[in-house]
């Protein structure tokens, strides 16, 4: 095979890296002030790379080094399409005096570290695999740290650089034990060479913990709030939803491809952990008082619930996880996309007790909060009960019925303090509203998007058919 | 298109309208038509059923129809009736209708207030129609959590406190459902979510051990059984008029509902084994609640209480696995449904007028507010089991049925609960004689008016349908009598 043929094999990355010189030609060709136009030019040109690639395609190219499956190359649209969603959120936190002349900063690492997850997502060898975390991690601090006069920004970048290196250190540790023991790095030798020694269950547990944290699993989520509360409302969206779908997807990838043969040294390790990160997360999140810290610990209960799927350890288990992963990006995304928007009209505001009365003085903007609110704590008709169906079903049928249990009375926890959000917005009164806004185009059409999607997805049952078809292959 | 798909299509529709509405009376005509075209559909669909059973159709369900939904999960949507989700298609139709009359003036937020209610009564009539156990499911929680904002926004009293308690633990009853439901799925070999298909395979006996509980207790914390019926006083108390008769009347009844068709008809080794276990739990629901209702002094709460009495009665009935006692439990839901609707009803035009809805603070309304006084004086009897009315039919039905079963345990179960009768009389006479006759001591009181006529409209159509229940049972007793069968045969094969 030569190399065109391999590189048009990786379509979604090479389209995905044009786009990425494009911006930055378009950062130094467009005149200051050019942040509008650059929001502009990257959702067209994120949306006609949706367009290229949302037919499902299987690839593989190097030797087996890249190797993109169906189920992978879904992964890799519905990721494009939440940071086109970003994108379109982020207008009105970019187009402020201190961040419109860095802009064009914003859409590049975002970018680059979106085809970091795509080649992760796609890695046929842990090599590529290691290098596509890396790509992912390093933009993602400076991203975190955008305001970096603001806030506590530049604290969270911090934070984030440590230890995302200290767990990409853990994860090499891992990797290297893995091919001493193996001799190759390439996941499809490895099954056969696998065969649960001490070392290489060590090995694999490094790995375990070294991906834990980019998907903040408990007890590995320490970062996950200071995090998200000081990152720009946009990236901390991102960040939830992109940067976690992502990595726990190659994480239940990996498990199942790799490790497959050592199920049960890691369903055990597996079902803890994510008993663990539901609970834990769902506590804290109900003392949060402020909406980001607030959503840090929903997200990293409902990683919980996405790991479910990879811990049902089948092709139904990943089905469902991507199916999950699909339905989250439109939940979390919406409720990140409406935080930023009041952020942007109230001067900052985040705090819960600043959403009181916000159906009184905003009704569309809460009530599309409360769908979102709803499918996230898995409510029917919305979207998010039948990816949490899906979940339930099929790490039960793998035999994990209490795990899913506790996950479920786990869910009636975090339906209480996704009440107490409603409850706000609805129920309390308030003396200073928020006072009623209008939020930019992009923006509505971005929430709209979200919120659309939350309501249609779980309807409509060819996504899941299509998606246990892509996964069985 | 399948004629009962039309109960989800309408409110669907219903919705549309509503939210499409700008004045209050484009609400009220969507809401009319709405409920109105249900009552009609619920009336035509209980007389086509009865047309067809007489004409020899011998199927368990009727009208039934299925598309798939998930195919890798087999989830159907599948429909099909019995006599039994008839009946209970017919109370809910009546309920909405007269919920519709009973808000008439309900403020502020009207149209977000009948969004909810629409949004709730789709999912009540889902339930009812539904034969695949993850659409029910579905259906069933669509019912349950607009509740929260009913009451929340529109209730009284301690409102956001019961309407998180309700909601949270109700919510923790699905929680066990789903699992029974998993359970259900792959213990029947996964290879099907439909009730009538699942009921031929056979579900291990470990199985069911385990998961009947669940099932029957996911389903009865929405049937108020002791100890998880806490939720329904304060929840009640605090709803606003029309949701606490659709909650009570109609809403309660889809616990015992799923009790019967999913847990018992599904898993009859475990409601072997567990059978003997709820029974005692819903002995004490039977008589605590009505002792409760007793020491109450607010209108709502005593209703409240005498429901939970009432609705374990139900669960109590089902439980004794007999024929007559399962029709008895069935007509018992009906009737209680429609009888509470009636209370809720009366209370909340009583309070909308006094303000106050204890009873210590209330007397000689019958001079002031005759039509009212006369409607609660019949729910009262309706209530207590007189002769004539739906309560008598309901109860004598259950405790003949429950007598069949001659051993010790049994038979002191039944006793026990018949006592529940005399409490009833105790506190509903005692309440009637106490707000009702007797002079008025408030002379605020003596300036108010009886019903408009909106709510005449809403009390006349529950008088009309206990009494009617009650002196002419036998249409409802043999429709549902018919389609207990197949149920019960499961039971008493082991």
């Amino acid at each position: 095979m030569d190399i065109t043929t391999s590189l048009l094999s990786m379509q979604a990355e090479a389209s995905l890296a044009v786009i990425l010189v494009v911006m930055l030609l378009a950062d130094l060709i467009i005149r200051e002030p050019g942040h509008r136009k650059l929001q502009i030019l990257g959702c067209i040109l994120m949306a006609v790379q949706l367009a290229l690639n949302v037919v499902p395609a299987e690839g593989e190219a190097f030797g087996g080094m890249y190797r993109s499956t169906e189920l992978a190359s879904v992964v890799k649209t519905v990721l494009a399409a939440g940071t086109l969603l970003v994108f379109m959120q982020a207008g009105e936190w970019l187009g402020r005096e201190d961040t419109r002349g860095k802009a064009g900063e914003f859409y590049l690492l975002t970018l680059s570290t979106l085809l970091g997850m795509f080649l992760m997502v796609s890695a046929g060898s842990f090599m590529l695999f290691y290098i596509g975390l890396e790509l992912a991690s390093i933009p993602m601090a400076c991203l975190v740290a955008f305001d970096k006069y603001r806030h506590h920004s530049a604290e969270a970048g911090a934070k984030f650089i440590l230890s995302s290196m200290f767990s990409s250190a853990l994860m090499l540790y891992g990797l290297s034990l893995l091919y001493g023991t193996c001799g190759t790095m390439y996941f499809a030798d490895m099954p056969a060479l696998l065969a649960g020694t001490p070392l290489q269950v060590m090995a694999m547990v490094f790995f375990f913990a070294g991906l834990g944290f980019k998907v903040s699993l408990v007890p590995f989520h320490m970062w996950t709030p200071d995090v998200y509360q000081g990152a720009p409302t946009a990236v901390a969206g991102y960040l939830s939803v992109i940067s976690k779908g992502a990595a726990a997807f190659a994480m239940a990838a990996v498990l199942l491809k790799v490790f497959g043969g050592m199920v049960h040294d890691w369903s055990l390790l597996l079902s803890v952990v994510t008993v663990l990160t539901i609970t834990v997360g769902n506590v804290f999140a109900v003392l949060q008082t402020d909406l980001k810290r607030f959503m840090a610990y929903s997200s990293i209960s409902q990683a919980g619930y996405i790991v479910l799927g990879a811990l049902a350890g089948s092709g139904q288990g990943m089905a469902s996880l991507v199916y999950y992963v699909i339905i989250y990006v439109a939940a979390n995304l919406a409720v990140f996309g409406i935080i930023g928007t009041v952020e942007q009209h109230t001067g900052g505001k985040t705090g819960r007790s600043a959403y009181a009365g916000l159906y009184q003085t905003n009704p569309r903007l809460a009530f599309g909060m409360t769908l979102a609110l709803f499918s996230l704590a898995g409510i029917p008709p919305f979207a998010g009960f039948f990816s949490k169906f899906f979940v339930f079903a099929a790490a039960f049928h793998a035999g994990h019925w209490l795990v899913v249990f506790l996950a479920l009375v786990n869910t009636i926890i975090s339906l209480y303090y996704y009440l107490l959000v409603v409850k706000a917005m609805y129920i309390t009164p308030s003396d200073s509203p928020v006072p009623p806004f209008r939020a930019d185009g992009l923006t509505r059409a971005g929430l709209l998007v979200c919120v659309a999607g939350v309501v249609v997805t779980g309807l409509v049952s060819g996504l899941y058919g299509l998606l246990s078809g892509a996964a069985l292959h | 298109m399948n004629i009962l798909s039309l109960f989800v299509l309408i409110p669907l529709l219903m919705l549309l309208g509503l939210w499409m509405s700008r004045s209050l009376n484009q609400v009220r005509g969507v809401m009319v038509a709405g409920s109105g075209l249900l009552l009609v559909l619920a009336v035509w669909l209980a007389v086509a059923y009865s047309g067809l059973r007489s004409a020899g159709a011998d199927e368990e369900m009727l009208f039934t129809a299925s598309v798939t939904w998930f195919a890798p999960l087999h989830i159907c949507y599948s429909v099909g009736v019995d006599g039994i989700s008839v009946v209970m298609l017919l109370l809910s139709a009546v309920i909405v209708f007269t919920g519709t009359f009973a808000s008439w003036k309900l403020k502020p937020l009207t149209k977000e207030y009948f969004l909810w209610f629409t949004l709730l009564s789709t999912g009540v009539f889902g339930f009812f129609i539904s034969t695949d156990l993850f659409t029910m499911f579905m259906f069933y929680e669509v019912a349950l959590i607009p509740m929260y904002l009913l009451i929340g926004v529109w209730g009284s009293g301690r409102k956001e406190y019961s309407a998180m308690k309700l909601t949270l633990m109700l919510m923790g009853g699905s929680a066990f459902l789903l699992i029974g439901i998993l359970g259900i799925y792959y213990g029947a070999g996964g290879e099907t979510m439909n009730i009538l298909e699942i009921v031929k395979e056979r579900i291990p006996t470990e199985v069911q051990r385990i998961f009947f509980p669940a099932v029957f207790l996911g389903f009865g914390v929405l049937g108020a059984l002791f100890p998880f019926h806490t939720w329904s006083p304060d929840g009640h108390a605090s709803a606003p008029t029309a949701v606490s008769m659709l909650h009570a009347g109609v809403l309660m009844k889809l616990g015992g509902y799923g009790c019967f068709r999913v847990a018992m008809y599904l898993m009859p080794t475990g409601a072997a084994i567990w059978g003997d276990f709820f029974l005692v739990l819903t002995t004490v629901s039977v008589v605590y609640g009505a002792f409760s209702a007793v020491v109450q002094t607010d209108l709502k709460y005593i209703n409240a209480y005498s429901s939970v009495s009432h609705c374990g009665l139900v669960l109590f009935a089902l439980l004794m696995m007999t024929r007559v006692s399962a029709t008895g439990a069935i007509l018992q839901m009906l009737s209680h449904g429609l009888m509470t609707a009636l209370f809720f009803a009366l209370i909340g035009m009583i309070y909308g007028r006094t303000h106050t809805r204890d009873i210590r603070q209330l007397s000689g309304l019958m001079k002031i507010m005759p039509f009212l006084s006369v409607g609660y004086v019949i729910a009262g009897l309706a209530n207590l089991g007189l002769p004539g009315l739906s309560g008598f039919v309901a109860e004598m039905t259950v405790f003949v049925g429950s007598f069949e079963r001659a051993d010790l345990f049994h038979r002191a179960c039944t006793v026990i609960a018949t006592t529940s009768i005399v409490i009833t009389a105790v506190y509903i006479l005692r309440v009637v004689g106490r707000i009702l006759y007797g002079t008025c001591r408030n002379p605020e009181h003596l300036k108010l008016t009886d019903a408009t006529w909106d709510e005449r409209f809403a009390v006349i159509c529950l008088v009309v349908a206990v009494a009617g229940l009650g002196l002419s049972p036998w249409w409802a007793s043999s429709v549902i009598s018919a389609s207990v069968e197949p149920i019960i045969s499961q039971l008493s094969q082991l």
